[in-house]
């Protein structure tokens, strides 16, 4: 779309522009439908269950009946609640969750936005959904909801700083922070071109941060169902909590997306001789595997303590991909000048 | 700038929240998310089993006991039928005693089934609930055919059991054993050793083994303080003389030990089955020569055995009529709990649910 920005804006390409989105909004929600469909079965299956199968047939259309469902039930805010905030956190939670999707590239020429910034476009609006939580636990006049917002609060504040510091190494590789520049910069023919290898300790601390970013398994604490109840959405019914579930889900897919991207190539093809299979087949092939990684996990490992996973995350994961930025610096300058 | 006003957090935890395994309710004050107090609220369940019973006989006490503790009705079944029979006096046939001690053993299987899924889930680990529970099935399933109900038995009689093991009945639990063992080992691999759970349940909850005693601790909430103290060894009632089986204790007394004890004491539990059904008589009543109205002579008498939560207790005392004229119930699961403020404090109130899960109560039986 670079004709969009070489041109005056007409109403036209406003209405390309808008369309796109829209476009890119039904993929996305197509995406948690079935993403959460998909998660119940895989973890059904780990649990010797049989997952969602009567609405629809194999129970395809359990989520979308679940979805119908938090529509039509009553929207209740508590008496006490701070109405104003309360009804803008979901919302201020969503946006910046659809909104990082932009920069990410699927293939070579479908991209949406292509920011010079990108990586840190994404890293900036990602941590408003912070405020949201913290904003829709403190509105809610819970103490379960006030419990886990501020845990959240301090999660995410921790977990950003590994997070952001670990894909620098990324950056430094590629030279830039324009994320389709990143996946260029991978296209070597064979996967041990793909950052991942190179940036391994990166890599990793990347995985363990950004599941915490998502609040999932083992990260949990901020909903922790059996201390918190349901955490920050305790008071949440109908299609306000179903605006924070979406927004954990969204985060999922942008997540997934920027692992693809930053690591494992991006649409690129593991080897030379299976190029002729399309790069966004290769990138939905990345990307389903984090996603089930993700979810994997969810059936396998109990939650971690709050206290621990702030040492975690400042007495490890920070040093760690500190001295990750140092040993990419110190390969650059050794062996690549 | 004055100093910002900071004041405590007065919690509500439960009786209606996910981990409180039933209507239990504990009041914590918090200070950020440390516990500076915390005060359990009971009775939220409480139906007066016991003043009930006073104007039942004591056939028609049996099904009450059922629904004391419900994870393990057997052994409530049996502590009522053995108190009563002590006081009069009255023999077991072989053959009903040993279908006794069989179910009680299996019923303590599924017990600690429960108690290891629920944990887990409390913890944060979903699947190991279902696994359990998956496992579980099977016992409840044979305890279906043996009795015709799944959790609220009524098995038991003075005086013998209400039915004799439906044909194939004792191959099936045979059958079970080998099975079982296998996946208490699985569920060893998959669990134990794994770093969060570890990190999670290792030194919380710990006290030693005089505070154990002088809180009237039982079951493994009192043996993972080191202290060998299980009824079925120090006071053996039944058949459990006849039988080859350890008592584990851990030494730590925290959490962790709870956990492992109880693991193990389903294989040993296992062991007593195998040895159980190769001594069992192939044949023979399954009730002994009872009276057609059960009047326990005049005066009192206490017997304890030891359940999956430790040693639940009958007191009966009898005025030489058909119903007691008191009847009163030791229950571990509320006497285990009365430690639990004392160990609240200085917690956070991640760890509230961890102690409290490693405490293993059943609200039916706290509040009776």
């Amino acid at each position: 779309m670079d004709w969009l920005s070489s041109s005056p804006v007409t109403w036209y390409d406003a209405l390309v522009v808008f369309l796109w989105g829209v476009v890119l909004m039904l993929v996305v929600l197509g995406f948690v439908t079935y993403a959460i469909y998909f998660e119940r079965k895989v973890i059904g299956w780990m649990q010797y269950r049989q997952g969602p199968n009567r609405v629809g047939p194999l129970g395809l259309l359990q989520s979308v009946a679940d979805i119908l469902k938090l529509l039509i039930k009553e929207d209740t805010i508590p008496r006490k609640a701070d109405r104003l905030l309360f009804v803008f956190a979901p919302v201020l939670a969503f946006i910046p969750s659809f909104a990082v999707l932009a920069v990410i590239p699927y293939t070579q020429k479908l991209y949406f936005a292509d920011l010079n910034v990108g990586l840190l476009y994404y890293v900036a609006l990602s941590g408003i959904s912070t405020l949201a939580i913290v904003l829709g636990g403190w509105a809610s006049n819970n103490k379960y909801a006030l419990l886990g917002g501020m845990r959240s609060a301090a999660q995410m504040i921790s977990y950003e700083v590994p997070l952001v510091i670990s894909v620098t190494g990324v950056v430094m590789m590629s030279g830039t922070l324009n994320l389709r520049g990143i996946v260029d910069a991978q296209s070597g023919g064979w996967f041990w071109d793909w950052n991942f290898l190179p940036q391994i300790i990166g890599f990793a601390v990347f995985v363990v941060a950004a599941i915490s970013e998502l609040n999932r398994t083992p990260f949990d604490l901020p909903e922790a169902e059996s201390e918190l109840v349901a955490g920050y959405h305790v008071e949440y019914s109908g299609f306000r909590f179903a605006f924070f579930m979406l927004t954990e889900y969204v985060y999922v897919y942008a997540i997934a997306g920027l692992a693809t991207t930053l690591f494992l190539g991006g649409w690129h093809a593991p080897a030379p001789f299976l190029d002729f299979i399309p790069g966004i087949i290769w990138f939905a092939l990345k990307f389903a595997f984090i996603v089930f990684f993700l979810f994997w996990l969810r059936a396998t490992l109990p939650r971690i303590r709050i206290d621990q996973l702030m040492g975690l995350g400042w007495k490890l994961l920070l040093p760690l991909s500190l001295v990750n930025i140092f040993l990419t610096a110190l390969f650059y300058e050794l062996f690549q000048r | 700038m004055g100093a910002i006003r900071t004041e405590e957090l007065l919690l509500n935890v439960g009786p209606q929240h996910p981990s409180t395994h039933g209507v239990f309710r504990i009041i914590v004050k918090l200070d950020g998310e440390i516990i500076t107090e915390a005060t359990p609220v009971m009775g939220y369940l409480h139906r007066g089993t016991e003043k009930l019973a006073e104007n039942l006989n004591f056939t028609q006490i049996i099904p009450y006991t059922d629904r004391m503790d419900y994870v393990s009705a057997m052994t409530n079944n049996y502590v009522l039928c053995h108190a009563v029979e002590k006081m009069m006096g009255l023999e077991v046939p072989e053959r009903a005693e040993f279908l006794r001690l069989i179910v009680m053993e299996m019923q303590r299987v599924a017990s600690h089934l429960v108690w290891w899924g629920t944990y887990l889930l409390d913890i944060g680990a979903m699947s190991p609930f279902l696994f359990a529970f998956r496992d579980r099935e099977t016992i409840v399933q044979l305890f279906n055919e043996l009795s015709g109900a799944r959790l609220t038995y009524n098995y038991m009689r003075v005086g013998g059991v209400k039915w004799d093991a439906p044909p194939g009945w004792l191959d099936k639990v045979r059958a079970f054993i080998p099975y079982m063992e296998k996946k208490i080992e699985e569920y060893d691999r998959l669990v134990s050793g794994n770093e969060i759970f570890l990190s999670r349940i290792q030194g919380i909850g710990r006290y030693d083994a005089e505070t154990a005693i002088r809180y009237g601790l039982s079951g493994a909430n009192l043996r993972c303080t080191g202290v060998q103290w299980d009824l079925r060894r120090n006071e053996p009632y039944s058949l459990y003389d006849r039988f080859e089986f350890d008592v584990p204790v851990g030494k730590n007394g925290d959490c962790y030990d709870r956990y492992l004890l109880r693991l193990e004491e389903i294989r040993q539990s296992l062991r007593i089955l195998r040895q159980a059904l190769e001594q069992m008589p192939e044949g023979g009543e399954t009730m002994g020569k009872v009276p057609r109205a059960i009047r326990p002579p005049a005066g009192e008498s206490y017997v304890a055995i030891e359940s999956p939560r430790g040693e639940i207790g009958c007191h009966i005392v009898s005025k030489g009529k058909a119903e007691p004229y008191r009847l009163k119930f030791r229950r571990p699961s509320f006497v285990n709990l009365q430690i639990l403020p004392k160990l609240l404090v200085g917690e956070t109130m991640t760890n509230l649910i961890t102690i409290l899960g490693g405490i293993d109560i059943v609200v039916g039986e706290v509040d009776a």
